[in-house]
């Protein structure tokens, strides 16, 4: 196949992914993008067959790896369960990155395969583009890891920080650039081994200061990267394919680290230097006293919720956590049989990743029209009765609206305390993530929950 | 003069960016996930150079280092290419409307 005629087809396959993600404007649509953007993998792959036109042993060999790689993502993909999202996103990231790299090695090791030149004499622009490429792709790997480990709980999800930890950042930063430029200079191989071990040092100590309900912001961010490694190994092997689609992937994570960061009214920069506990302690001291909390059981709720007329779900991480989506489907179900109306809420930075409840609610077969946005809602709450928050905290928080002092001072919040009551499940009075007191635990129209969030929702079930 | 070729892709890639941010703010804040899934999938066309890094090697030894790092990316990129799109199959067919 001649050199322009692919390039073609990998500009349709480019259009094919463009299309696939306008798709998912709504979810009617959604289904038939996916399809368009199997569609242009398959022509890309199909295409770089017919341009290498090798159909030998190597091909052979070609197939069995990609149904080795194929199976294996097939099989997770159908196993795993969607509380898990957040991780497995995290994990598929780390592949796309250490791909990155190992092409990059790969043209690095034998650049006249790619015809960049030959070993020692490689093209400038080639070997600046590898090199990103490599660099950022290691970054990616290591830093996807990370999260992975964190989101799985392998690793604590508290923020790791240490003295000098940016300004060490920023010197493996610098040094990358540097070591970029001597290797364009020397083509040394030892100079790129070295850009690649000290990009995965990058990645590990990007991620390790940043707590676990910032991940929202970093999958977003780590999914950019990987979309800018592919863009970096798209220049260099020339694919136009491969340039579309890292700029697709690369603009669309820097989107959602920007909505994240702005439903939490952060800069990117603060959640990127650590974890919010461990910069703001001035709110500690006066949240120690002791307020009284009224505390009910699942009667109470069943009572409160039956005889209202419209009832607003505000789910959060616990409800992910608690695997709690199903049974609170059930008592959505009983709820609308006695002709209660039922909403649910979501703030943006609910769970762990962007549009993490949405999914679990879809899984739950609750139907995604009964399913808000935080400015779709949030005037709702005024005239709805009873507000059932489960295993959420922080972006409840009215504080956030009062107190200047405040750390999530700013921050926009769902208006919950303007229902008639508030049914707040959760496990123990314990402050959430940002390390502050609920001001809405102890309002006289809040009513505790203190259980497990399935485990509760299970029983107001049985006695509605 | 003529115009360097790395021009006319570093125009695609800027004009691709533009398309990215319109089209990424268009879709829905429910599909962010499989958003981020598909994303994913798609950035696996990294494929192809891995195809070309793999096939690189001479007939008589198909297993060069460079081809071997090849092949190793070729598994990686094939389980996010299955995966990603497979679970993000899984996921839109989730989202339903209410029955009326």
């Amino acid at each position: 196949m001649s050199a322009n005629l692919s390039a073609i087809f990998y500009l349709i396959s480019g259009i094919l992914f463009i299309l696939a993600l306008r798709g998912l404007s709504s979810p009617e649509t959604s289904r038939r993008g996916n399809y368009f953007g199997i569609a242009g993998m398959a022509i890309s792959i199909i295409v770089t067959f017919l341009s290498i036109g090798n159909f030998g042993t190597g091909f052979i060999y070609v197939l069995i790896f990609l149904v080795i790689g194929g199976s294996v993502g097939a099989f997770i993909a159908f196993r795993i369960p969607m509380t898990a999202m957040p991780e497995l996103v995290a994990g598929f990231h780390s592949l796309v990155g250490l791909a990155a790299v190992f092409v990059a090695i790969s043209a690095f090791l034998k650049p006249e395969a790619f015809s960049l030149g030959f070993v020692g004499n490689i093209k400038l622009a080639s070997l600046i583009e590898m090199s990103l490429g490599a660099a950022i792709g290691a970054i990616t790997f290591s830093g996807s890891i990370i999260a992975f480990l964190k989101l799985r709980g392998l690793m604590s999800g508290a923020p790791i920080t240490f003295k000098g930890q940016h300004l060490i950042n920023l010197m493996l930063g610098i040094s990358i650039i540097f070591l970029i430029y001597y290797l364009c200079i020397s083509q040394a191989s030892n100079i790129f081994w070295s850009i690649v071990v000290i990009s995965f040092l990058v990645g590990v100590l990007l991620i390790i200061p940043i707590g676990g309900a910032d991940m929202p912001v970093v999958i977003s961010m780590l999914n950019s990267y990987s979309g800018w490694a592919a863009a970096g190994i798209g220049f260099t092997l020339e694919n136009t394919a491969l340039i579309i689609t890292g700029a697709l992937v690369g603009s669309s994570g820097a989107i959602l680290s920007y909505i994240m960061c702005k439903g939490m009214n952060r800069s990117f920069f603060n959640v990127i230097l650590g974890g919010w506990g461990a910069t703001e302690q001035s709110s500690g001291s006066q949240s120690k006293e002791q307020k009284p909390v009224k505390n009910g059981n699942a009667d109470d709720a069943a009572f409160l919720m039956k005889n209202a007329s419209s009832v607003i779900i505000v789910p959060g991480y616990g409800m992910a956590v608690a695997q709690a989506q199903h049974a609170l489907r059930e008592m959505v179900d009983a709820l609308k049989k006695n002709g209660v109306k039922v909403s649910y809420a979501i703030h943006p930075v609910a769970g762990r990743m962007p549009g993490h409840m949405n999914v679990l609610l879809a899984e739950a077969n609750v139907p995604y029209d009964e399913v808000f946005e935080l400015e779709e809602i949030n005037n709702d709450f005024a005239n709805c009765d009873v507000a059932y928050v489960i295993g959420a905290n922080d972006v409840t928080n009215p504080v956030a609206k009062s107190d200047p002092q405040s750390p999530i001072y700013g921050m926009p919040v769902l208006d919950v305390e303007k229902s008639k009551s508030v049914l707040f499940v959760k496990r123990s009075l314990s402050p959430g993530y940002a390390g502050i007191d609920n001001d809405l635990f102890y309002r006289d129209n809040t009513l505790m929950l203190f259980a497990d969030a399935k485990k509760m929702t299970e029983e107001i079930v049985k006695s509605l | 003069m003529e115009i360097d070729p790395f021009i006319f892709r570093l125009s695609i890639f800027i004009l691709s960016i533009f398309v990215g941010y319109y089209v990424v703010w268009s879709v829905t804040p429910s599909l962010h996930t499989p958003l981020m899934s598909v994303t994913n999938a798609i950035s696996s066309v990294i494929i192809v150079g891995a195809i070309i890094a793999a096939l690189a090697g001479s007939s008589e030894s198909i297993f060069e280092i460079s081809s071997i790092f090849g092949f190793l990316a070729i598994i990686l990129a094939a389980v996010n290419i299955f995966g990603g799109f497979l679970v993000t199959q899984r996921m839109l067919q989730m989202y339903k409307k209410k029955k009326k």
